[in-house]
């Protein structure tokens, strides 16, 4: 089993890392071209700046690919607004293009900027009882979900900020950025069924 | 009711991972802000001029005017970031109210202070500095910065300093392993930093927060250079829109930064860029025109 992490901008050795205590080192690969990606059976697309990174899967010949892709597939902050169907205002201002995963709409930047991030503790079900750190960097929200294929995993205060649809899973904050584990290994132990 | 928590270390260093593997670009207006965005940028410097008019033109360099600020603020989805003097408080409390996204408190402007920092915990808004040096840099991070750059020297298109600057960080950061207890302590004194942040580099074995090269960046070249020698990220500056075709400049720039082991890629994305800025050589600079020479 290989597990992939979008390489081309943002946040990857953090989440390398934290696939690092999950799995063994030879695992884990960062994919920055086709033939990167058609060594993995899952992937991970990290936080970042969703402009650069989408502009970058563009020119790096990955756009159609992981569009057409039926792998797991987990997306964080960016990697949410990769996978989402619809954008909101800011999205359609820089002519972004989706990939069109997951049926939701998402709109960048939704809690504000920079000095508006925040930290806090989540609730989620599917995690257990313990709380979950929920760090909100610029944060997207979840602004509408399109079907009934979606599933809510967690909210803070009263917006999705965790959703499933099938093998793909996008969060609206960033596991990667805590020590806690939980969220890669559920995407590893459930969502990618022959792990 | 989960407690909500701004400004938290955890906050500002993970803005700082976001821009990772990313160019960020010196625009003194809106609209090269948005030529910047087009070409892939992760954020935007947003400054009065760019540091080749400031040391053609002398006087005294400050922050740019707010309403500049909320133009670019206005026109660009990626992160803003503003320049304040070095030690002045004021100017980055302005900048923390008009809601940029992170303060670079600059040795490219004219230092307000000759002697101290901003402390920069007092801030939600998250702080990167220049360095030349690892102590330099920790004394930065002690202080509350959430991102490091090099300093090099700005201005120049000469990529040498920042060359220079992030080798010694490197070469620093690769003799902590071997130094023994009473070594460490020493240099922690000498350099005016808690052992304690000196421990926790050494045991990350890198800077314990996001590293980027700045500093004389002029072409695709240069910023495969510095991130073949380790850096996070690549600041530019007087290079785009000093040059030609600044659009075209700023997004081989982002694909070298991008692909920068790739020298089949640098090759193409180098080529027919028009004319880079003709700069001025390093050694050419009296001490008093070294900007990195302000603020240690």
């Amino acid at each position: 089993m290989q597990i992939g992490v979008l390489a081309v901008q943002g946040a990857i050795e953090e989440h390398v890392d934290t696939l690092s205590h999950i799995l063994n080192k030879n695992q884990i690969m960062r994919v920055k071209t086709l033939h990167h990606l058609k060594q993995v059976n899952a992937l991970i697309i990290p936080g970042g700046e969703s402009t650069a990174i989408s502009r970058l899967i563009q020119k790096n010949q990955l756009y159609q690919p992981l569009k057409k892709t039926q792998m797991p597939i987990m997306g964080t902050c960016a990697g949410t607004i990769l996978l989402a169907k619809k954008g909101g205002k800011q999205i359609k201002q820089t002519k972004q293009k989706l990939l069109g995963h997951m049926d939701i709409q998402v709109e960048r930047n939704a809690f504000g900027r920079q000095k508006e991030s925040f930290e806090t503790t989540l609730n989620i079900p599917i995690l257990g009882k313990q709380p979950f750190p929920g760090i909100f960097i610029r944060a997207p929200a979840i602004t509408q979900i399109l079907s009934r294929k979606v599933r809510i995993l967690a909210e803070h205060q009263g917006l999705p900020i965790a959703v499933q649809q099938g093998n793909k899973l996008a969060l609206s904050f960033h596991p990667e950025l805590s020590d806690d584990t939980r969220f890669h290994e559920y995407f590893l132990n459930t969502m990618t069924k022959e792990f | 009711m989960a407690i909500k928590k701004r400004g938290t270390k955890r906050v500002k260093r993970g803005f700082a991972s976001m821009v990772k593997h990313g160019v960020i670009m010196d625009v003194v207006n809106a609209e090269q802000a948005k030529i910047a965005e087009k070409a892939g940028a992760v954020a935007v410097m947003a400054l009065e001029k760019v540091p080749a008019d400031i040391r053609a033109e002398g006087g005294v360099a400050r922050m740019a005017d707010p309403k500049k600020i909320k133009e670019i603020l206005k026109v660009t989805t990626i992160p803003v970031m503003a320049k304040c003097r070095i030690g002045h408080l004021a100017e980055a409390q302005i900048l923390e109210v008009l809601g940029v996204d992170m303060i670079d408190e600059s040795e490219v402007l004219t230092p307000a202070d000759e002697k101290d920092h901003i402390n920069k915990t007092n801030y939600h808004t998250p702080f990167v500095c220049g360095a030349r040096s690892l102590g330099e840099a920790l004394r930065r991070i002690s202080e509350g910065a959430a991102m490091i750059r090099t300093k090099g020297e700005p201005g120049t298109g000469d990529v040498s300093e920042a060359v220079k600057h992030m080798k010694l960080i490197n070469k620093e950061l690769a003799a902590l392993p071997r130094m023994s207890e009473d070594e460490l302590e020493e240099k922690a004194n000498t350099n005016r930093v808690p052992l304690e942040l000196l421990l926790e580099t050494r045991k990350k074995g890198r800077l314990p927060v996001v590293n980027f090269a700045a500093g004389g960046i002029a072409t695709p070249a240069d910023a495969s250079m510095m991130m073949q020698l380790g850096a996070d990220g690549i600041f530019v500056g007087s290079c785009i829109f000093k040059s030609d075709n600044p659009l075209k400049r700023a997004k081989a720039i982002v694909e070298a930064t991008n692909h920068y082991t790739d020298a089949k890629l640098l090759a193409r994305v180098s080529s027919g860029l028009g004319d880079t800025m003709k700069g001025i050589q390093n050694s050419s600079l009296t001490k008093e025109q070294q900007m990195q020479k302000r603020g240690d």
